[in-house]
């Protein structure tokens, strides 16, 4: 190609040819500048406004940020955050390793088995909250189905006790990602090299020492991966809280996505809710980057 | 890892191993059994029984309630499913395509710059984004969900095809080209033959996203074009008249059914797009 534009002889199809790429590629370009940055930008510039009920451009700097910052609803959200996300993913991944090791041990139905602990992630939030909500119901669900089996003195009413309610949200959102966790684990001691453990075993190591010590170390690249994933589904969650508890009884089982669907969109409080967006950015960023920045360490050392 | 020196010998552990599985199975399955029991259930037997006892009569009343409340916004969420699956997943095809084949200066930045997409946090769009459909007239209309789950969903589709297409080698396109073969006809012709594998799992991926969606939904349709998920979240959290459990069951299974459907039929692809798409970046 460089010969025919040196000889100035590039007739208009060819033109077209080397034009496509770039034209195929335009609208997703455009797609990405204005619908994911532009737009960032854009809630960024409403965060610094007095926005209420309509988007006005009244610049306030960093008002909004400080009314945030003295907004109790929101200190609940952030303080729920931390409980739910450090128990779903310390949870889900505890119970996903396990279950991952015990599934490598050769087990007949294994297929089977897998499919069951993997469906729930099929499933939408909303009918996951929906079917917890359910089974969490103080009077009708497990609560009356244990004192019916003989257990008298049970009680579980977590779904309505202001200080327990985001435990339910942590047991909904464990049953439908640790499966999750599980296949990842599963396919990861998939990869390990077995000349290593047939050398550990010939050392005299027993089973649960060479996991330990030997196989689980070398997974950390699947540990981190299974921990970010973990993480933004923990920063993201909104349909479970709307489907299990809608952020109640008041707000104590708030969470930040909720709390700025709410204030954006039902309280008429723009500029704060774009501010509390730009937090939760923030939370993704500083999860993100870190990550980012060792694989990235890794590759180039590999 | 299979261990192939450890006999699988009936003893205390293996039989341990295996009733944690199964305890666990059943733990994974209880929700589901509750939720089909407690729909074909009267209200009466909700009220006496409990969640795990088999109904007295099987009843059919709480699925044609809750088809009648869910069913017209389950056709929106196939009106809104599949032409944005079908959309965003070409569109991801020709993407990975220009950027793994016909890469140009800029191309990988653009690249970078997209997978972004993967991990943004919606709310940092959602009030632009609707700024945006209402001033084009689509504000509450399926129409505009589609265009915003074919905008964000386009960082995964992207993604998909983008790394499996690094796997094809160039001298397959190259020598198209040198036989006088154009951009769309190695497109068409080499690589999406090559490409089901993928294809599936980008097709299921998307389908689950889309059809699962509830964020998207509330914010950008209310009312007559709202998706599933949104019709069955207002049916669980009205707190007017009496709750009806054996409705509400029957509308969450008719929300979940096609995603569940697809799962048993294609879980293969599933979990590889689950594990692909979201691993690797």
């Amino acid at each position: 190609m460089s010969t025919m534009t040196a000889l100035g002889r590039v007739s208009p199809t060819e033109k077209l040819q080397r034009w496509l790429p770039k034209l195929v590629l335009a609208p997703s370009m455009l797609i990405v500048l204005v619908g994911f940055y532009g737009y960032i930008l854009w809630t960024f510039l409403l965060s610094f406004t007095n926005s209420s009920f309509m988007p006005s451009y009244k610049w306030v700097g960093l008002a909004q940020y400080a009314r945030l910052m003295e907004n109790d609803r929101w200190w609940v959200a952030s303080k729920n955050l931390a409980v739910f996300g450090g128990l779903f993913i310390a949870i889900s991944l505890v119970i996903g390793v396990v279950l991952a090791v015990l599934l490598d041990q050769r087990i007949r139905r294994e297929g089977f088995i897998r499919t069951v602990y993997l469906y729930p992630m099929a499933l939408s939030m909303i009918v996951t909250g929906t079917a917890w909500k359910w089974l969490l119901n103080p009077g009708l669900g497990l609560d009356k189905m244990l004192r019916d089996w003989g257990w008298e003195g049970f009680r579980l009413d977590w779904l309505v006790d202001p200080d327990r309610v985001v435990y339910c949200l942590v047991i909904a959102a464990v049953w439908q990602s640790s499966g999750f966790v599980m296949a990842l684990f599963l396919s990861g001691l998939r990869g390990v090299d077995q000349s290593i453990i047939r050398a550990a075993q010939v050392d005299g190591a027993s089973l649960p020492t060479i996991y330990l010590r030997i196989v689980l170390p070398s997974l950390r690249p699947v540990f981190f991966s299974a921990l970010m994933i973990l993480a933004h589904i923990a920063i993201k969650s909104f349909d479970l809280v709307a489907a299990m508890t809608a952020g109640g009884p008041g707000y104590a089982s708030d969470l930040p996505a909720m709390f700025m669907y709410s204030f954006t969109f039902s309280r008429g409080q723009m500029g704060m809710g774009s501010a509390s967006a730009m937090l939760m950015l923030g939370a993704i960023l500083s999860i993100l980057v870190p990550y980012l920045y060792s694989e990235l360490r890794g590759k180039r050392h590999a | 890892m299979h261990n192939q020196l450890a006999k699988p010998t009936l003893n205390f552990s293996r039989i341990a191993i295996y009733a944690t599985l199964l305890l666990a199975c059943a733990v994974y399955l209880i929700p589901l059994i509750v939720m089909l029991l407690t729909s074909f259930k009267s209200p009466e037997d909700i009220r006496t029984g409990n969640l795990l006892s088999w109904p007295q009569v099987i009843t059919g009343i709480g699925w044609i309630k809750a088809w009648d409340t869910v069913g017209g916004f389950f056709w929106n969420s196939v009106k809104i499913t599949l032409p944005a699956v079908f959309i965003s997943t070409l569109l991801g095809a020709l993407n990975g395509y220009v950027l793994t084949m016909w890469r140009f200066r800029g191309s990988q930045l653009f690249f970078g710059l997209l997978l972004f997409g993967c991990f943004l946090p919606f709310q940092t769009v959602l009030l632009p984004a609707s700024f945006t459909l209402g001033k084009l007239g689509l504000a509450s209309t399926t129409t505009g969900l589609v265009i915003v789950h074919i905008v964000y969903g386009l960082a995964f589709t992207t993604l998909f095809f983008r790394n499996y297409f690094m796997s094809v080698p160039d001298a397959l396109v190259r020598a198209a080209r040198l036989d006088g073969a154009g951009f769309f006809t190695i497109f068409t012709r080499i690589l999406l033959p090559m490409s089901v594998p993928i294809i599936m799992v980008c097709l299921i991926w998307q389908f689950t996203q889309i059809w699962n969606d509830f964020l998207f939904g509330v914010v950008f349709a209310s009312g007559d074009a709202q998706p599933i998920t949104v019709a069955l979240n207002n049916l669980v959290n009205t707190s007017t008249g009496v709750k009806e459990y054996n409705v509400d069951m029957a509308a969450a299974m008719i929300a979940g059914l096609p995603t569940l459907l697809v799962y048993v039929l294609a879980g293969k692809y599933f979990l590889r797009g689950l594990t692909a798409g979201a691993v690797k970046g």
